[in-house]
Formats: C-alpha cells, structure tokens, sequence
C-alpha cells in the first residue's frame, strides 16, 4: 500500500496542472477576441527584445531598488524551479531526492537554491514593506484599492510561504542534514529542532514537502486570477511589442480609402454602393473586441506595478487618467466578456462596453499623448494606443469630442491651421 | 528677409537643397515666429539653399490626429503630400517636433517619403560640415536647462543633438531632475495645447516649470514653439520672468551671433 503516496501525488499534479491548462486556453481565446495586427514582421529584432527586456530586465533596473529586488526574486523563482522537477519525480516514484546521486554538483545546487530561497524571502518582506509600511505612492493610487491591493499582498504572502517551506524541508531531512553539505541556510533552522523527537521532525519535513508542492500548483493556478499572469505572458509581450517609433500612430487604412475616394476627381459622387461592399468598419474603440490582439494582451500582462501612472503628467498634476488604470479596466472588461462567452457559447450583448461603462472620457481627454506610460513600462505595455482608439471611436462615432477641440478642427478644415488665421497670411512673418 | 518660396524658386529653374516647414504656429503665433525667423537667419548665414511652401503649406493634421480625427489628419496630409511630391521635395527640416514626427513617421504610408530633420539635428549637420560655426558670444557661463520636447525626445529618439548645441554655446547645460527618455511633458501634446485641462490639483506647465526652475536657470531652451508657450506661462504663473528667459536652440545660436 505504498503506492497511496504516489497516486494521490499523481492526481494532485494532474488537477493542478489540468486546470492551468484549460484556464490558459481561456486566456488565449479572449486575446483572440481582438482584431487582427501583424507582428509577425523582424523576428530577430523581437527576439532580442524579448531575451534583453524579459529575460535580462532591462528597463527593471531603471528604477534601481526595486529592480534588484525584484531580478533576485526573478532569478530565484526560475532557478528555485529545478528543485520543482526533484520534487515532482520523488513525488511519482516514490524516490527520495532523486537528484542527490549527483554527488558534490547536488549539494552546490541545493546550497545555491538555499541562498537563493533565503533572497528571496528577505526580498519580498522588503516588498512588502516598501507596500505596506513605507506605502510608496504608486501602490496606493485609488485603482489599487480592493482586489488589486490583496492581489498584490497575496503574491508576497505566496512567495513568503513557499521559500519558507522550501527552507524547512530542507531543514527537518534528517539524512540531508547529517550530509552537512549545501545547507548554508537550512542548517541554522534545522538547530531549532535538536530537542525535537525523530518522528516529529520526519512529520514536518513531509507536512513541508507536501505543503510546498500543493502551494507551488495553487500558486499556478492563482496565476489566472491575478496580475502575477506577467512572470509568464512578459516574455510574448515584450517579443510582440511594437516596434515604430513611438511618436508614429497608425494610419487607419478604412479612412484612407475614404478620403482617397473623396479626393479622387473622376469619382462619381452619385455612384451607388456596391452591393457587394462588406459594411463600412468601425472606427475606433469602444469597447474590447476593437482594440487588436496585442492591446488585449497588454492587458493581461500588466502586473500593476505603477510606473506608467508615476510617470504620467496628467496623474502627476492630479488628473483622472491613470495609465495603469487603463490597463486595468481593459482587462476586467474582457473577463467580463470572456464569462459572458462561458456563459452563453457566444457573445450576447449585456449593454455595457469598454468606454463609459469602465473608461471615462475625461480621462482618455486627460492625455497628452507624451508617450512617458510607454516608455517607463518594464514590458513595454503600450496605454496610449487604447486611448487614441477610444478617442478616434469618440470623434469619428460619436463626434464627442471636447468643444475647443471641435474649434481647433474646425480651423484645421477651414483654415489649413489650428488657429482662426487666413492661410494667404501664412508668409506675412517674414515682412513683419 | 530673404525667404524664398517653392513657387519661386521653382519658376526659376531651381530646386532647393532643403524645404523649410515653418508649421502653423512658425507661421502665426506671435513667439513662435520668432524662432522661425531666427532659424532663417542662421539658414541665409549658413547659405543654405532652402525655400519655404509659404501659402502653399498646410497644417500636417498633427493636433487632429491625436485628437482622434484620422480623417482631417489624413485629408490634410495627402494634400500636404500632393503638394510636396509635385515640387519633389527630398529633404524637409521643421523647426516643430510635432510637424516633424508627422513627416517622418505618418507621411510615408501616405505616399510622402521625405528626409525630415527637426532643426537640431539640421543646424548639428551644419555645424559638423563647418557650414556654421557657433561660439559662446553672450551666452557664455550662462546656465541653461533644455527641456526635451515629447515629440522630439521619446517618441523619436532626439536626445544630443539639442545638447550638444547648447555646449557649443560653451553655456553650462544643467538637466532637470526628469530628462531625455524620463523628461516630463510640457502639458501641451496629444491636442491638450488646443483646450482646457481636465479637473486636476495643478497644470502640467507649472508642475515642468517648477522642475526648470529648481536647476536655477539664466535661460530654458527648448525646441518646440509649444513647449515654448507653455513654459513661458509656467515661467509668468511663477513670476519669474525678470530672471528666466524661455528660448529656442535656433534663437540662442542666432542670438549668439547677433544675427
């Protein structure tokens, strides 16, 4: 009856990653939801975008104090992942530390995990102090109030957990111990059970064992519900980031063939559409499905750090805009359509969209387009290309757009400036 | 002020080195004009070969763009590219990050493939062929902070060469706590020049004004006539204006020589 341990751990594994699986293919269904932009141009470009920027965590380090913390906690998390694989192959066959017949390597590996571990676990205190002690700014904007500020403390509860149990598995073994190699750490918990019995520490080192695997396949599948989702979708993010100078906007190619059209003199103005035509295409956003794929999934890998929006002069001088908030909102607005389709097999409409409902237009009409959110993003997130697609949909749509703005436009079209100036005086500057 | 236009210059057989875009506030706004005819000085000095499209030249559709309208936007800019292409300008250099960026980067897919240079990257090419020579004359020693233009700095990646104008004028360049890549926005972009502000405890002008000032400035360059604009208010809502001067690259190497 041995095997009890083994197929309980079997079917642990299987739900938890199971259920990862399905939620994931989740996530790439509500990405596909947008429209269609090709990225598929300079694969080699992209690529080293991602390895510098995702892996490397280049723009991490531009703030420096939280970007150390935060590439220790990242390099400790992947490397820390190898000793998963030791646990999961214990945990199926019944082995006890399969990897330790490596010898002299195994104890460097175990030892370096143990630094790591404990690096780890003094640098999210350090988080969590920054969070909630020093409570820097950025982290208490008001669209951090709820579910994003527990999000973020459980994250740091998690990874409090996890490196801890690490460490006390190590620190009850009791063979591991008395090899008394690769336990820098562990060896100094470990002297806290000297009093205790055999049995007792053999029932912690198996309660932390196991509690350490449950944890890391809960942790897994908190992912979904959480903006801890960037330690995986950082890495397409980054990889299918745009590329244009950031002052560049894209063209809309419907307007283009409009406006050729009305610029075409041979065009006949009393022609009759072609039955054929698809309907003319939305302009704009307004709600989720306008935006395109990679604005989506910008939105799921935000990880709510703040920088965008401590950058932002519009939220700097006390505006509604807060460029994480966008990201923000954008998200919650395409779970809420993703349940709608679990809901209902397809879309049915539930009266609500992106803008108004989630997104106000005072603050997209906050924005100076200056493009600092795009720059400071650590995954080069883009809020800016949102708001300029709301607000196209606002003005083109709706014709909703600010009265001075409506003037300046209407000069524009009139005058060939923003401004009420004739255009034959456009030279009278260099008489005067 | 000898300032040739396309039509001009065209009639008389000649196609000029450069077209200079003046822009829409070049053109009308007061302070702006200055910068411009600053810039045409240097231009004639330097005896560049350059013509300006005078009536002929329209807004680029910049301000309607961000604001949203991508139809006047693109109206604007193909009648700008028709204009353009059947002078068959090569090279375009603008004194207006905002007209600059537009040219550069929105134009092409339009139809409208151009050199554009904003004028810092222009008069640094004048300057490393010797066509130009700048020294200190009276703005030697003084402290100058330059304020990155959003348009200019992050969105194109012009960084130096405003700075290494301003060293030339062998004037001390202080930077600003939020410079190059982190500078902070005049308040004017994305159409907001054109409006309002949304509700707010503070402008953005007075916010990037405040930041100029703790540099302890005798002058703030920029390179933007609206960036220009809107720290000139900063500089009267602080009232500061005996003791910082607001000034373009252009007028500050034009100045320098007395031009």
């Amino acid at each position: 009856m041995n095997y009890i341990d083994n197929i309980a751990f079997a079917i642990l594994l299987i739900i938890g990653i199971g259920f990862f699986v399905k939620n994931s293919k989740k996530i790439v269904r509500n990405i596909k939801l947008g429209k269609n932009i090709d990225r598929s141009d300079l694969p080699k470009e992209r690529f080293n975008n991602m390895l510098k920027i995702a892996l490397g965590q280049s723009k991490m380090v531009k703030r420096p104090i939280a970007g150390i913390l935060h590439i220790i906690v990242y390099a400790g998390f992947i490397i820390i992942n190898i000793e998963v694989l030791e646990i999961i192959i214990d945990g199926l066959f019944g082995t006890h530390r399969v990897f330790s017949v490596l010898g002299g390597f195994y104890s460097f590996l175990i030892g370096t995990f143990e630094i790591l571990a404990f690096l780890v676990l003094a640098s999210v205190i350090i988080f969590w102090i920054r969070r909630m002690v020093l409570q820097i700014p950025r982290f208490w904007n008001k669209e951090m109030k709820g579910w994003p500020k527990n999000d973020a403390l459980n994250i740091l509860y998690f990874e409090m957990v996890l490196m801890s149990l690490f460490l006390l598995m190590n620190a009850t073994d009791n063979h591991f111990q008395n090899l008394n190699v690769g336990n820098p750490i562990s060896q100094y918990i470990a002297n806290l059970f000297q009093e205790s019995s055999f049995t007792t520490v053999n029932i912690i080192e198996r309660t932390a064992w196991w509690l350490h695997i449950v944890g890391i396949l809960i942790f897994l599948n908190y992912l979904y519900y959480s903006k801890h989702l960037h330690i995986l979708l950082a890495f397409p993010n980054t990889y299918f980031a745009n590329l244009k100078p950031k002052g560049q906007f894209t063209n809309l190619k419907a307007v283009t063939n409009e406006v050729k059209m009305m610029m075409d003199p041979s065009a006949d103005p009393y022609a009759a559409p072609d039955e054929n035509a698809a309907p003319p295409e939305k302009f704009g956003a307004s709600d989720v499905t306008d935006l395109n794929w990679v604005q989506l999934m910008n939105a799921y890998t935000c990880t709510e750090c703040g920088r965008c929006t401590a950058a932002c002069p519009a939220n700097i001088t006390g505006k509604e805009l807060s460029p994480r908030a966008i990201m923000m909102k954008t998200r919650d607005r395409l779970e809420e359509v993703g349940k709608n389709i679990d809901k209902n097999g397809k879309f049915m409409d539930d009266g609500k969209q992106l803008l108004n409902d989630y997104i106000t237009a005072e603050e997209i009409w906050a924005c100076t387009s200056c493009n600092a959110c795009v720059e400071e993003c650590p995954v080069n997130i883009d809020p800016l290309s949102i708001i300029i697609d709301l607000r196209r949909y606002l003005v083109m749509e709706q014709s909703a757009a600010p009265t001075e703005l409506n003037s300046m436009m209407t000069n524009i079209e009139n005058n060939g400036a923003p401004w009420q100036y004739n255009q034959m005086d456009r030279l009278n500057w260099k008489d005067e | 002020m000898n300032v040739p236009t396309m039509a001009e210059m065209t009639a008389q057989g000649i196609q000029p080195d450069v077209l200079f875009w003046v822009g829409c506030a070049g053109s009308f706004d007061d302070r702006a004009k200055k910068i411009t005819k600053a810039f045409v000085k240097i231009l004639n000095k330097a005896n560049v070969q350059f013509a300006v499209l005078g009536t002929e030249e329209g807004c680029t559709g910049d301000p309607a763009k961000r604001a949203g309208n991508e139809f006047l936007f693109q109206m604007h800019a193909m009648t700008n590219i028709e204009v353009l292409n059947a002078y068959e300008v090569k090279k375009i250099v603008t004194a207006c990050p905002h007209c600059f960026n537009t040219l550069k980067n929105e134009y092409p897919e339009l139809g409208g493939k151009y050199e554009v240079l904003h004028h810092t990257e222009f008069l640094k090419s004048l300057l490393d062929e010797g066509k130009i020579t700048i020294e200190g004359g009276k703005f030697k020693g003084k402290r100058i902070t330059f304020h990155d233009p959003c348009y200019l700095g992050r969105a194109n990646d012009v960084y130096e060469a405003p700075r290494l104008l301003i060293e030339k004028l062998e004037a001390e360049l202080v930077e600003m706590k939020r410079c190059k890549t982190n500078g902070l926005c005049c308040g004017a972009g994305g159409a907001q020049m054109f409006k309002d502000a949304e509700k707010g405890n503070k402008e953005i002008n007075v916010e990037r004004t405040e930041e100029a000032l703790e540099t302890k400035p005798n002058i703030i360059a920029t390179g933007c006539p609206f960036c220009n604009t809107m720290i000139t208010d900063g500089i009267k809502a602080k009232d500061q204006e005996s003791n910082v001067e607001v000034m373009d690259i252009a007028e500050l190497i034009a100045n320098a020589e007395d031009l």
